[in-house]
C-alpha cells in the first residue's frame, strides 16, 4: 500500500494510507500515512459502525493539510483481535452413522444457505462447492486414515480446498452466531478450535507433512501459527 | 501468538523498498476532490476472473458494485471482517455519504484492488501494475485515493 502511494504521487494524485503494519509503514515512509491499530483485515476499525468509520476517514483527510511529509499519525483508538472463539452453537447431532465432521457440515447448510442469499455472494468455490463440502471431509478423513492425499482429495490444490471448507463454515456461522458480531480472528478460532472440521482440517494437514509432502501442499491449508 | 501477532511480526521483518526524493502532491480543497479507494483486500466482482496466487494484477471495481469476494490465498486473513460488513475493508458507502454531504467533491466512477502479492523487491508493482493503475485513475480525474490495507 504504501509503495503504491508512492507511485501514486509520482503521477499527480494524493495520498493517505491507513497504515496496519507500523514497522513496514515506518521503512516505506509514503507521504501520509494514519496507522491504525485494528484488527488485521479490517482497516476501517469496526463492521457496521457507519460513525466509527466516518471518524476514521476524517482523520485520515485531515493529513491532506500537512505541508510536507513524510506524515505519520497514529489513530487515537487501539482495537485488539480477538483471541476468544466466537459463540457459536452448532446444531445437534442427526445422523449418528456419519464421520462427525460430514454430519456436522450438512447440519449447517441451510445456515449457509441463509448467508448466501442474504449476502448475494459467496467466497466458496475456489476448488469445491457447497455441495462437495460433505465428501471433501471424508476424502481429509481417508487421508488422516493413511491414505495418499494425492490419490483421495477432489482436488490437488490443498489451499483452495481447505479454503472452501473454512469460508462454507464461516460464512453459515454468521447466520448462526449468538450475540455481538465476531471481532477479528473470533471465528478462525472458532473453525478450528471448536468445530469438527476444523479439527478434521488440522489433523489431515499433519498427516500430509508427515508423508513427506512439499511444504505449500500442507502449510497453507491453515493459517501459519496451526 | 494469534494470528495477527503472527502477520504483524512476519510483515515487520519484510524488506521494505525505499523511494529517494519521494513525490509529494498538494491537493486542492477536499469539498473539491474526487477521491477514489485502493485496496489490497483482493477483492472482484462476483462473476470477475478470480486472483491467482501469486496474482500481481489489479481488478477495477465499478462505483455501484457491492457484489464483492476477498479473493486472498493465504489463509492468514480475516475475511469475515468484509462479510459482515464491506465498508470495513472498502469505504465505499461511506464516501457516499461525504460526497452527499459536500465533505467531498465527489467518489470516483472506478476503484481498484490489488492482492498484495508482490516479490520483495515489488518490481512488478513499481514498474507495471502501479502506474497502470495510476494511469486509469488519472484517467478519471481523481485527485485523492485512501489506501486499505489486508
Amino acid at each position: 500500500m504504501s509503495v503504491l502511494a508512492h507511485i501514486f504521487e509520482a503521477a499527480g494524485i494524493a495520498t493517505i494510507v491507513l497504515s496496519s503494519i507500523r514497522a513496514m509503514t515506518e521503512k516505506v515512509a509514503p507521504p501520509r500515512a494514519l496507522h491504525c491499530e485494528f484488527p488485521l483485515g479490517r482497516p476501517l476499525g469496526i463492521p457496521n459502525d457507519p460513525q466509527f468509520q466516518h471518524d476514521v476517514l476524517q482523520k485520515a483527510f485531515v493529513l491532506l493539510d500537512e505541508t510536507q511529509g513524510p506524515v505519520l499519525v497514529d489513530y487515537p483508538v487501539v482495537i485488539e483481535a480477538e483471541s476468544e472463539a466466537v459463540a457459536c452453537a452448532l446444531p445437534p447431532r442427526f445422523d449418528p452413522d456419519a464421520l462427525p465432521a460430514v454430519d456436522e457440515a450438512r447440519g449447517i447448510r441451510k445456515a449457509y444457505d441463509r448467508a448466501k442469499e442474504k449476502r448475494g455472494v459467496t467466497a466458496v468455490g475456489r476448488a469445491i462447492s457447497a455441495d462437495d463440502v460433505p465428501s471433501a471431509l471424508e476424502a481429509l478423513q481417508r487421508v488422516i486414515d493413511g491414505e495418499p492425499w494425492s490419490e483421495v482429495l477432489p482436488v490437488p490444490n490443498t489451499t483452495a480446498l481447505c479454503h472452501d471448507i473454512r469460508t462454507y463454515y464461516e460464512e453459515a456461522a454468521l447466520e448462526l452466531v449468538d450475540g455481538p458480531a465476531p471481532g477479528g480472528r473470533a471465528m478462525e478460532d472458532w473453525f478450528f478450535e471448536k468445530t469438527e472440521a476444523g479439527q478434521l482440517v488440522l489433523a489431515a494437514r499433519a498427516a500430509i507433512r508427515d508423508s513427506g509432502a512439499k511444504f505449500p501442499v500442507w502449510f497453507y491449508m491453515t493459517p501459519g501459527h496451526r | 501468538m494469534n494470528g495477527d501477532q503472527m502477520m504483524r511480526a512476519h510483515s515487520a521483518s519484510l524488506p521494505g523498498p525505499t523511494f529517494d526524493n519521494p513525490a509529494w502532491v498538494t491537493p486542492g480543497p477536499l469539498r473539491n476532490a474526487r477521491v477514489a479507494i485502493v485496496t489490497s483486500a483482493a477483492l472482484y466482482v462476483s462473476g470477475d476472473d478470480p486472483f491467482t496466487a501469486t496474482d500481481t494484477s489489479f481488478r477495477v471495481i465499478d462505483r455501484t458494485r457491492r457484489d464483492l469476494v476477498m479473493g486472498h490465498w493465504s489463509p492468514n486473513f480475516d475475511s469475515v471482517g468484509v462479510k459482515l460488513d464491506i465498508n470495513v475493508v472498502y469505504p465505499i458507502d461511506r464516501l457516499e455519504e461525504l460526497a452527499a454531504n459536500g465533505v467531498i467533491g465527489s467518489v470516483a466512477p472506478r476503484h481498484i484492488s490489488f492482492a498484495g502479492n508482490q516479490p520483495d523487491d515489488v518490481a512488478t508493482i513499481r514498474y507495471d501494475s502501479g502506474p497502470a493503475a495510476a494511469a486509469l485513475l488519472r484517467q478519471d480525474g481523481v485527485d485523492v485515493v485512501i489506501l486499505t490495507p489486508v
